[in-house]
């Protein structure tokens, strides 16, 4: 393992290994708009630091626009709009001036998979490039590192300069990873990182995300529950925009508190 | 990190800047034309221009009706050819070509090579396959010349429209026992009318500012003529003639014939558009 | 959705097939029979068209071409007294305003492309589109008249600065020594440049925007500026597209005549300087066609015709199957 990835470099407080609810993102208030529809209505919660959390909830309840309000993807697109307070490191993310910044802290990983037209190897550089001039040797040995990381590098080492496109799609994601986490970020977002792949590569995915939070607070979207329970340390459940219960993701799944979460967990929802 | 990202910041501002820069650059030349056109051609315009023929070298006052009425019968002969050669073809690749993939690639293929041909190129076929053989220039060599730049358009809209046409209402023509011919011209050609009309149009629209290809087919003439097999006198040509001449007068008629062939073809191109988006937006 | 379609077209593939078989037994048979035929001829027509126009101009050239052979070619005379013909002028003078034209034209759309697909807002993005669109719509006759009558001597001042400030530059200074007549090379170039950008914006600009929105968004994500997605993700995703649409414009600024026959100069000899006048093959054509007197004169001008074709034959090709390559990728995606 090389030691950048092992523990992130900007990360300034020692992790205390006693104090696991360490807090890395906060939210208040957070409201969201597509034009005039109310998409997020006051969500307020904490993310814990180096755990994974999975947002849950129906198709259309807010949960990827939540997880996209982290990043400030929204702000492509002129009719979106945000509104609350998103700390991170003590800053607030939605009116931070520096955007690019923002996200080289927090990498994102996409429903589909999104290797860029170019070889595997600058798939990965590209990234690392946007913010630090390496040279050749420290490039390649941080390609290596990130590759290796997300499972990857010895499926790829013999064709790091083909084209990522000719990957498969289980590959492609997990090539993704590796480019998310090439730029050292401490948060990592998955977006129904799995939906797009078969069993096989989803197995392999779900591995990959219970590591990687030894190094990243992950947060995960995913509409299927088994996934959900799998992988993650707390839940968020969501509907028609709001934060039904948040919680520990063995406590939502065997004993919710609340009566909507119980009925979603358990199918009757609806 | 932080003076790479200033860097990168101050490269992007400076891009978006210049693609901006380009925009405005684009929309610069568009107005500056435009406005030229229309005040030279305002200036000029006047009822003589639609009664009176062109001038003499050097002669005051007369009009361009010969060269307006002349526009029209070749563009009239272009569409008289070009729309029958243009839809049928174009119906053969809407239509059967999938039944053989290849042939119709290639078809559309050429036809697509066609249409971005050299107009001049197209004129001097005219000339070899018309005005050579028969020894002299003609109005009729000159239509030709513009149905063969025509037809590839039309050819190309017919057979897009054709394949937008739904399979399933073929099907249900096809289920009812209608021939195979019956169904498209009566259901495939009728649910892609507008769109097909809308092709010839625009291929008027582009047709009706060709020059080149009239240079050694229709030529020119000076007086009023409606015979197909003579000279016949033609906007283009005419705006050709006169804004190359030392007259002053024939300069100034030049931007006449100008503005009124612009306001002839953008109110084609906006028309058969509004047309198009008023039969989307019904559907 | 293409799958879909080929399956329900086999069902009357079928039905057709078998009204075929009992020919002759209704009056329904023939007349599919007849139409299809028809159709088909004419589809067959257009796409002989293209074979006849080459056949025509190599027939009606061959006079020139045998006489000269391949000095045809390389030779600068053209020297309609005696007799004496040689297409280099016209060619180089064809190359070079068309290679000037896609000097601007090229950034410039690439500027518009992206102001459009990535900067614009919404409500804007419609009327630039329309208006960038009707430099395609405006006739090449009055981009010629504009060019001579209001833009050349515009031009024309301008010029003194160049022979001033770039003339004096070492190695291509003499690109730009010359008298300011407002007429010539560069203005031929200029205005070839403008008639040619709404082809490669609007290709350019639908391409742009049918890059897939997860992988722009996945490149914002890592945190990358506008530029840095345009340059180095929309780019490379779209670049046969992009090429095609370029050459698709060079092949419509090398045919072009009329706006070059305007501005150009018609100088039928060689100059160093962009700012002299020249001459491209359609504009010598445009010019000289109807004054050819002699069978050889008349010959060789359609020889000119022959190469011209020949030329943007091979470019639209190019343009064509670079094109037909998104379309094909395109429809592999859907699938």
């Amino acid at each position: 393992m090389k030691p950048f990835l092992s523990r992130p470099a900007r990360d300034p407080a020692p992790r205390a290994e006693s104090a696991p609810q360490a807090v890395k993102l906060q939210t208040r208030n957070l409201n969201f708009y597509y034009g005039k529809f109310h998409a997020i209505k006051n969500v307020t919660l904490d993310i814990p630091q180096n755990k994974v959390t999975a947002f849950i909830g129906p198709s259309g309840c807010g949960k990827s626009t939540l997880l996209r309000m982290f990043n400030r993807m929204y702000e492509l697109y002129p009719d979106q709009r945000a509104e609350g307070e998103i700390i991170i490191d003590g800053e607030n993310i939605l009116t931070n001036k520096n955007v690019s910044l923002i996200r080289a802290k927090i990498g994102m990983v996409f429903q589909k998979p999104t290797p860029f037209p170019m070889s595997i190897y600058e798939n990965i550089a590209f990234g690392v490039r946007l913010y630090e001039k390496l040279g050749r040797a420290e490039m390649d040995e941080r390609v290596e590192a990130s590759l290796t990381r997300a499972g990857l590098w010895d499926e790829v080492k013999i064709k790091l300069h083909q084209s990522g496109t000719g990957l498969s799609g289980g590959q492609q994601q997990r090539l993704c990873i590796a480019r998310g986490i090439a730029i050292k970020p401490e948060v990592l977002l998955l977006d129904e990182p799995t939906s797009a792949l078969d069993p096989i590569s989803t197995a392999k995915i779900e591995e990959l995300v219970t590591e990687l939070k030894r190094d990243y607070t992950v947060v995960i979207v995913t509409h299927n529950m088994q996934q959900a329970a799998r992988v993650s340390d707390y839940t968020a459940y969501m509907y028609l925009g709001e934060m039904i219960e948040f919680g520990d993701t063995d406590q939502i799944f065997l004993k919710p508190n609340k009566r909507e979460t119980e009925d979603y967990i358990t199918g009757r929802f609806g | 990190m932080i003076s790479r990202y200033m860097k990168r910041r101050v490269i992007n501002t400076v891009n978006m800047a210049i693609a901006v820069l380009m925009t405005v650059f684009g929309v610069f030349w568009v107005v500056w034309i435009l406005w030229t056109t229309l005040h030279y051609g305002i200036r000029a315009l006047g009822p003589q221009l639609f009664l009176e023929d062109t001038p003499p070298p050097g002669a005051d006052g007369g009009g361009l009706r010969n060269a307006f009425v002349g526009s029209l019968i070749l563009l009239g002969i272009a569409v008289a050819i070009g729309t029958p050669v243009g839809v049928l073809a174009g119906t053969w690749l809407g239509e059967f070509a999938s039944r053989h993939k290849k042939i119709g690639a290639s078809v559309r293929f050429l036809n697509d090579i066609l249409l971005s041909a050299p107009s001049i190129v197209i004129g001097l076929f005219a000339y070899a396959i018309l005005v050579d053989p028969l020894g002299h220039f003609s109005a009729l060599s000159g239509g030709v010349a513009l149905a063969l730049i025509l037809i590839p358009v039309v050819v190309r809209t017919t057979d897009e429209m054709l394949r937008l046409v739904p399979v399933s209402l073929r099907e249900a023509a096809i289920a009812l026992g209608t021939p195979y011919w019956k169904m498209v011209t009566k259901i495939t050609w009728k649910a892609a009318s507008t769109g097909i009309l809308t092709g010839i149009i625009l291929g008027v629209a582009r047709v009706s500012g060709e020059t080149a290809p009239l240079l050694f087919t229709a030529l020119n003439n000076q007086y009023f003529s409606v015979n197909l097999s003579h000279p016949i006198a033609n906007l283009p040509v005419v705006i050709f003639q006169f804004a190359m001449s030392p007259y002053a007068n024939w300069q100034q008629m030049a931007w006449a014939g100008a503005f009124v062939a612009v306001l002839f073809i953008l109110l084609l191109s906006f028309g058969s558009r509004r047309l198009l988006s008023r039969e989307t937006h019904r559907s | 959705m293409k799958g879909s379609e080929a399956a329900s077209r086999a069902p009357l593939e079928l039905h057709a097939a078998s009204e075929q078989k009992s020919a002759g037994k209704t009056s329904v048979v023939p007349a599919d029979f007849l139409f299809r035929s028809l159709t088909a001829f004419f589809a067959f027509v257009v796409a002989a068209t293209l074979v006849a126009i080459m056949g025509s101009l190599v027939l009606e050239g061959w006079p020139a071409l045998r006489t000269f052979g391949w000095k045809f070619l390389i030779t600068s005379t053209w020297d309609p007294v005696s007799n004496d013909f040689g297409a280099l002028v016209f060619i180089v003078g064809t190359l070079v305003s068309s290679l000037i034209a896609m000097l601007i034209a090229v950034p410039v759309s690439f500027g518009i492309a992206l102001f459009i697909s990535e900067l614009s807002p919404s409500w804007l993005r419609g009327p630039v589109s329309a208006v960038i669109e009707l430099l395609a719509a405006i006739p090449s006759i009055i981009y010629g008249m504009w060019g001579l009558l209001v833009f050349a001597p515009w031009f024309a001042q301008i010029e003194p600065w160049m022979n001033d400030h770039l003339g004096a530059l070492p190695g291509i200074g003499v690109l730009f020594q010359g008298p300011p007549m407002g007429i010539g090379m560069l203005t031929a170039g200029i205005v070839l440049a403008i008639m040619v950008i709404p082809f490669i914006a609007s290709i350019m600009r639908d391409v742009f925007m049918i890059t897939p929105a997860t992988l722009k968004e996945s490149a914002y994500a890592l945190g990358s500026t506008t530029w840095e997605v345009a340059r180095y993700v929309i780019l490379p995703y779209t670049r046969t597209a992009v090429t095609g649409g370029i050459f698709l414009g060079l092949g419509r600024a090398l045919g072009e005549t009329m706006a070059v026959t305007f501005i150009i100069g018609n100088a039928n000899n060689l100059s160093a300087s962009l700012l002299m006048p020249g001459s491209s093959i359609a504009s010598v054509i445009a010019n000289e066609f109807t004054e050819a007197t002699t069978h050889l004169y008349k010959s060789s001008l359609l020889a000119l015709g022959l190469i011209l074709f020949v030329i943007t034959f091979i470019v639209l090709v190019f343009a064509k199957l670079m094109l037909l390559r998104l379309d094909n990728s395109l429809e592999g995606k859907k699938a």
